[in-house]
């Protein structure tokens, strides 16, 4: 599986998911830049967390507008899977490739720690590897994870079976715990929490392997 | 001209900074205060005359990038500069 990270100013977690990629995929990502018009030919993209663009004017607002994502938005669409953790998650709601939005954690603090989540969906392209499991535990680093969306837009996120985590205990006030959605294809997945910082035993579990696993999976 | 454009969250959005905001003022003692929101302002410069064309092209920059639909509502003037 071929697969690229994408790197903005002050993206910190590319390093992290490239590690990742490497160590559960076999083969080195490609690190692309968000000055790029044209995405390489890839089988799954990263975006990844971090603060890009120092969080100016909205997180994740000023890289969905980058010259990448247009090709990212474009190639998304005719269903290249797509996932984003953390500023990842924030800059695929402001690309319009999920629903909602992330604010300010409710509890106006940076929440910093090991997070246990519920699979809600065991069926998606991104989580179908977790079939012994039903909770994992994954960090959390955000400020602004809120996640927000309207009663209409929440109905259709349920029917479609798009919500795939909820967090065990809400740490930022997101709406009925939503912790990652998908879009309704289910090739674009989007998470507040750090996945790609849980794959090795030293750094204090591995919950993430599989998340990586069954995008592998999913492309055989 | 300038556009002198303010954007904050839709009502309903919860908004804990606002919501600080108001309690630290009852606090101090203004006992008046029911509530807080709190928002951002942006001003453009802007090149031209046009106020007409410039209010097209502000709505279209709102909805684009400098506002968020999803949670924020804006509004905007358009005046000679100073």
């Amino acid at each position: 599986m071929r697969s690229a990270v994408i790197v903005f100013p002050a993206s910190n977690c590319d390093r992290d998911a490239a590690i990742a990629l490497a160590k559960i995929t076999g083969r080195e990502p490609l690190m692309v830049w968000h000055e790029e018009t044209t995405l390489p030919q890839v089988d799954f993209v990263v975006i990844p967390g971090g603060f890009s663009y120092g969080d100016y004017l909205r997180s994740g607002a000023i890289a969905a507008r980058s010259p990448i994502m247009q090709d990212i938005v474009r190639k998304a669409g005719a269903g290249l899977p797509v996932a984003g953790f953390c500023n990842g998650f924030q800059v695929l709601t402001e690309a319009g490739l999920l629903p909602g939005a992330l604010m300010r954690n409710k509890g106006l603090r940076f929440v910093c720690r090991p997070q246990t989540l519920k699979i809600t969906n065991k069926t998606s392209m991104f989580t179908k590897a977790y079939k012994d499991q039903d909770e994992i535990t994954v960090p959390i680093a955000h400020f602004d994870g809120n996640y927000y969306a309207d009663d209409e837009t929440l109905r259709g996120l349920r029917k479609s079976g798009q919500i795939i985590f909820k967090y065990v205990d809400n740490p930022n006030g997101s709406i009925n715990d939503i912790a990652g959605i998908s879009n309704k294809a289910g090739n674009v997945l989007g998470m507040m929490p750090h996945p790609e910082r849980a794959i090795d035993a030293l750094h204090g579990g591995t919950d993430g392997i599989l998340l990586f696993k069954s995008v592998l999976e999913s492309m055989r | 001209m300038k556009a002198i454009i303010h954007i904050g969250l839709k009502p309903g959005v919860l908004d804990p900074q606002g919501r600080t905001i108001a309690r630290s003022l009852a606090h101090m003692g203004f006992d008046q205060v029911l509530g807080a929101r709190q928002g951002k302002i942006i001003e453009l410069a802007l090149k031209g005359n046009d106020a007409v064309a410039a209010e097209a092209q502000v709505k279209d920059m709102c909805e684009k990038l400098l506002a968020n639909t999803v949670i924020e509502n804006y509004r905007f003037e358009i005046v000679a500069q100073d």
